[in-house]
């Protein structure tokens, strides 16, 4: 199993939420993140008073997965969140050792 | 004197509309200032119509209106609580000039106090004691507020029975560009310097946390305000009138004025700068509400919000932290419109034909209304530093003054906790 994470913009979230049932993936989780890359901050002004902003408002989506799915579900993640702008986020996989299902106790693949 | 019911109607209407005005100013600072500190800085405007309320009726009408001593206060002990500020001999309500009850006019003036003290809660925001704050509401509304009351309104120094006439022209201040704003700003210039600097003031990012907030806030200041200065009529008839749309104009000027200087200067038409322009032309209006034209108005109007938006700079280059500009505000929008008068009057203006008497008459006023705040406010400020102290530790400061100093947070975040206690009666 496979825990696939991204970090995308936020106003892609629809889009990458639609596309992902789409590709048959019933869950997700969805949180609210701030962060940098290469996309710098920007800057407000409050009464001629002038800050830098350096974290930007992202949206992290998390779904685990099967092992053979992890990577058509990477691609859907990048193909729905892509503007081809800079700030478009990262999306990346790591192995997962066991899940449990709270509601039945059901372990593994079972309990995706 | 008849009673006049609909006078009366609209002097009660204009009280709670006053009354209103502060906490409006609450949401006005308190969006202003950083998430951690928002209720403290909403409990300085509460706690100020607190003491001064009961301040107020204690001893605040009678140094205010009481028996003049010397042309600088009236006699706290004259109308004490109110005593024979209420009923006549035969027992029957007092009426004023106006057919209004005294006891109105008591409500209406109370309000006044209570906001011009809680404006000062703005240049020493997220830094100071909540005991020392109220204990300086008291102090100051008796020491700064109810004389100049008097000197102004209450026929002392700075009033038309005062020695500062010249000619034709007395000293013009409608609803309080001296007591009120100049009042107001020269104690928060001297307070800002006296309790100095928040920790990080020009080298980290202060950012207003609710900018809708100070919008609620700025639109129940100028509603209120139609109270403050339609009030100040003290009638209902076109005199009020004349304030409501001078105070309309003025305002509406104002908020273009302070976008078209941010548009220039910082690219951006803010919300935070049309909240400001609003409160930069409802201040400058409100010595001139009564004397001006329409026309005037929006001169006073255009040129505050202009002046304003410049000035809320100044703190950055001279190096004071007025956190939320009641100097760059209150301070220079008050002066302007105390000194517009001499301008703009229609009976006794320079630009309407009435010669210099008038502008001499308003910088006077002025001049001494700055003097007399600042060194009340200073003393007043060193003996509380010395006392009691100003500020909270700098651990407090940068964690946040509502935890420590209230026992509350305004925001939940994720949280998990248990009852430690429940009060019983």
């Amino acid at each position: 199993m496979k825990l696939v994470t991204g970090v995308i913009q936020p106003h892609r979230l629809d889009d990458v939420k639609s596309a992902l049932e789409a590709a048959g993936i019933r869950g997700m989780t969805v949180s609210e993140a701030s962060g940098y890359g290469r996309q710098k901050g920007h800057t407000e002004v409050y009464r001629g008073a002038e800050y830098t902003v350096d974290l930007v408002p992202k949206v992290r989506i998390e779904v685990l997965v099967g092992d053979a799915d992890a990577p058509s579900v990477v691609d859907v993640v990048v193909n729905a969140a892509q503007t081809g702008k800079i700030g478009d986020g990262k999306v990346w996989t790591v192995p997962v050792d066991d899940v449990a299902r709270v509601r039945t106790g059901e372990h593994g693949d079972a309990a995706l | 004197m008849e009673l006049d019911t609909g006078a009366t109607a609209w002097m009660l209407t204009s009280a709670s509309l006053v009354l209103l005005m502060t906490p409006g100013l609450a949401l006005f600072y308190g969006g202003m200032v950083r998430g951690k500190s928002v209720l403290n800085m909403m409990m300085m405007s509460f706690g100020a119509i607190a003491v001064t309320g009961v301040i107020y009726v204690l001893w605040g009408w009678s140094m205010s209106y009481g028996a003049d001593i010397g042309g600088i206060l009236g006699n706290p002990f004259d109308q004490f609580a109110l005593q024979g500020a209420i009923y006549d001999e035969a027992g029957e309500f007092l009426i004023d000039d106006f057919g209004v009850p005294a006891i109105v006019g008591v409500g209406f003036q109370a309000t006044f106090a209570i906001i011009t003290v809680a404006l000062i809660s703005g240049a020493i925001a997220d830094r100071v004691k909540f005991g020392t704050w109220m204990v300086f509401v008291a102090l100051w509304v008796t020491f700064a507020y109810f004389p100049m009351a008097h000197m102004v309104w209450g026929g002392g120094l700075l009033s038309g029975d005062g020695p500062f006439v010249i000619g034709d022209a007395a000293p013009i201040d409608f609803a309080g560009g001296t007591v009120v704003h100049i009042n107001a700003g020269a104690a928060a210039l001297v307070l800002a310097l006296v309790v100095g600097k928040r920790k990080g003031f020009g080298t980290e990012p202060m950012r207003p946390h609710n900018l809708t907030l100070v919008m609620l806030g700025a639109a129940l200041l100028w509603f209120g305000w139609f109270g403050f200065n339609g009030g100040s009529a003290f009638t209902a008839d076109g005199f009020a009138g004349l304030a409501w749309v001078n105070t309309t104009a003025a305002t509406a000027a104002a908020v273009l004025g302070w976008l078209v200087v941010e548009k220039l200067r910082d690219g951006s038409a803010t919300s935070l700068g049309a909240a400001s322009g609003i409160v930069a032309g409802l201040v400058a209006i409100t010595p001139a509400a009564g004397s001006v034209s329409p026309l005037g108005s929006l001169a006073i109007g255009v040129i505050a919000g202009g002046l304003s938006a410049w000035a809320v700079g100044l703190k950055f280059k001279l190096g004071f932290d007025d956190s939320l500009d009641v100097v760059g505000i209150h301070l220079v929008a008050g002066l302007w419109g105390t000194v517009s008068i001499g301008l703009l009057a229609t009976e006794t203006g320079l630009l309407y034909g009435g010669g210099i008497n008038q502008l001499a008459v308003q910088a006077i006023i002025a001049v001494v209304a700055i003097a007399f705040a600042a060194i009340v406010t200073y003393v007043l400020a060193i003996i509380l530093k010395a006392v009691m102290g100003w500020r909270v530790s700098e651990e407090v400061e940068v964690n946040g003054i509502d935890l420590a100093v209230h026992g509350e947070s305004a925001y939940e975040g994720l949280q998990s906790g248990s009852v430690i206690k429940e009060v019983r009666a």
